[in-house]
């Protein structure tokens, strides 16, 4: 994968020996990592792997990092052991070398909404250095009850099915949800009482205020046919419009995506359980096996080279068709 | 005596020959039993016919779990894990769109003759 390449030129200017396929098959990296630094306003972000190697992030006013879809409770061919590659995660986020001040979880947490497997997850991001974990579910995490349990671990104070906002550091925080009453044949779904509700969570914010909004599924048009969107993103967005930086921040579709559109700015995190395949290029979207040696190295791109821009054209070229 | 037991023998022989034909006959007037895979993300065949009275079985066959849902909210299933099935019994004739509520561009539609 071309997503790869950052890496690997990493490897290839420290001179070390390790050409692509050894570095591919030595690399312990896994789990998503996205560290985000907000510097004046402006969102910057860096993958884990990267910034383990000494990429300078010092002088920010605020780090935090986003991980998602650990479908705890998984055990398919595509990763027999999501518990180990959430485990490597989390070493990885702390031994980033700037603090992240808390996490984000964009939803999936389990797999089927067993209270063991939230259990799990919960148990192995104690273990984290940030101890603050800002959730927001996946469709996986509200199954058979519409979310009661999932408010009940990590809704409560959340608003309606599970949305709510914070501020921290002259920036906002809105995390919202997009997994609940899908229509058929339809996409994410944010509804009118999200909407109303976000439309007054904003109203008094300054312009210049930084506006994150993280939630599961995509709030862009990804690949439609395989419902990686949001049927009423556009409305959500266009509350947004007054503000200056605007970053979304999603999973779901457990690869690094990333678009840029005015003030918008766009991501998509990997997964630390199993990747998916790139929109369309496989029959269905379902967990993409790869070779035992490879995987711990596709979960864990997250490509510092979108948000440098080097690749940011290609990915919209290829995930917008 | 050899020749009657044979005799016997073709008049066993025919009357189980005739139960069969019955068995097959009422089989195929009344099918009672249609599957419904659920692959790759999507439900095959899309649109089944059958009469009323029929069980529709859907069988899960993908890594990732999905759900059958009436888009009428006629019946729903529990989420299917990998293997797992959903059974519902069609008694009234109509149409009957469905999706997975989990995935909703997954449909199919069961017509009830």
């Amino acid at each position: 994968m071309s997503e790869n390449k950052s890496d690997e030129l990493l490897h290839d200017h420290n001179n070390d020996g390790v050409d692509r396929r050894g570095f591919l098959g030595c690399m312990a990296w896994a789990g998503t990592g996205a560290l985000f630094v907000m510097q004046g306003g402006v969102l910057k972000s860096f993958s884990l792997s990267t910034l383990l190697k000494g990429t300078p992030a010092s002088g920010s006013d605020l780090s935090f990092v986003q991980i998602s879809d650990s479908h705890m409770g998984f055990n398919k061919a595509a990763n027999p052991d999501v518990v180990g590659t959430l485990k490597i995660a989390v070493d990885k986020i702390n031994a980033l070398a700037t603090p992240p001040e808390f996490m984000l979880h964009t939803g999936d947490i389990s797999h089927l909404s067993k209270p063991e497997e939230f259990d799990t997850v919960d148990e192995i991001l104690k273990g984290a250095n940030p101890k603050s974990v800002f959730f927001v579910p996946g469709e996986h995490d509200m199954l058979n009850d519409d979310g009661k349990q999932y408010l009940e671990r990590y809704g409560k104070n959340a608003k309606g099915a599970g949305w709510y906002s914070f501020d921290t550091k002259g920036a906002h925080f809105i995390g919202l949800v997009n997994v609940l009453n899908l229509k058929a044949g339809g996409l994410g779904t944010l509804g009118a009482d999200q909407l109303a509700w976000l439309k007054d969570d904003v109203r008094h914010l300054k312009h210049s205020t930084p506006i994150v909004v993280f939630a599961h599924i995509p709030l862009w048009s990804v690949y439609p046919q395989w419902g990686w969107g949001t049927e009423d993103s556009a409305q959500a967005l266009s509350l947004l419009k007054k503000f200056g930086s605007v970053t979304v921040l999603n999973g779901h579709i457990h690869q690094t995506m990333q678009k840029v559109e005015g003030n918008v700015t766009f991501h998509t995190a990997a997964s630390t359980a199993f990747p998916q395949p790139a929109p369309g290029a496989a029959e269905s979207p379902g967990p993409m096996k790869v070779p035992a040696e490879q995987l711990k190295s596709i979960l864990g791109i997250t490509d510092v080279t979108y948000v440098r821009g080097k690749h940011a054209l290609a990915v919209v070229d290829s995930s917008l068709a | 005596m050899q020749k009657h037991d044979s005799t016997w023998a073709l008049v066993v022989a025919l009357a189980l020959m005739l139960m069969g034909l019955t068995v097959a006959a009422t089989a195929q007037s009344k099918p009672d039993l249609i599957e419904v895979r659920i692959d790759n993300f999507s439900f095959g065949p899309t649109e089944v016919t059958v009469m009323a009275g029929t069980t529709v079985t859907w069988t899960n066959h993908d890594d990732i779990p999905h759900t059958v849902v009436s888009t009428d909210k006629v019946f729903k299933s529990k989420v299917l894990d990998t293997d797992e099935k959903f059974s519902f019994t069609f008694s009234t004739p109509g149409t009957y769109p469905y999706f997975c509520s989990i995935h909703p561009k997954m449909t199919g539609r069961v017509i009830v003759r």
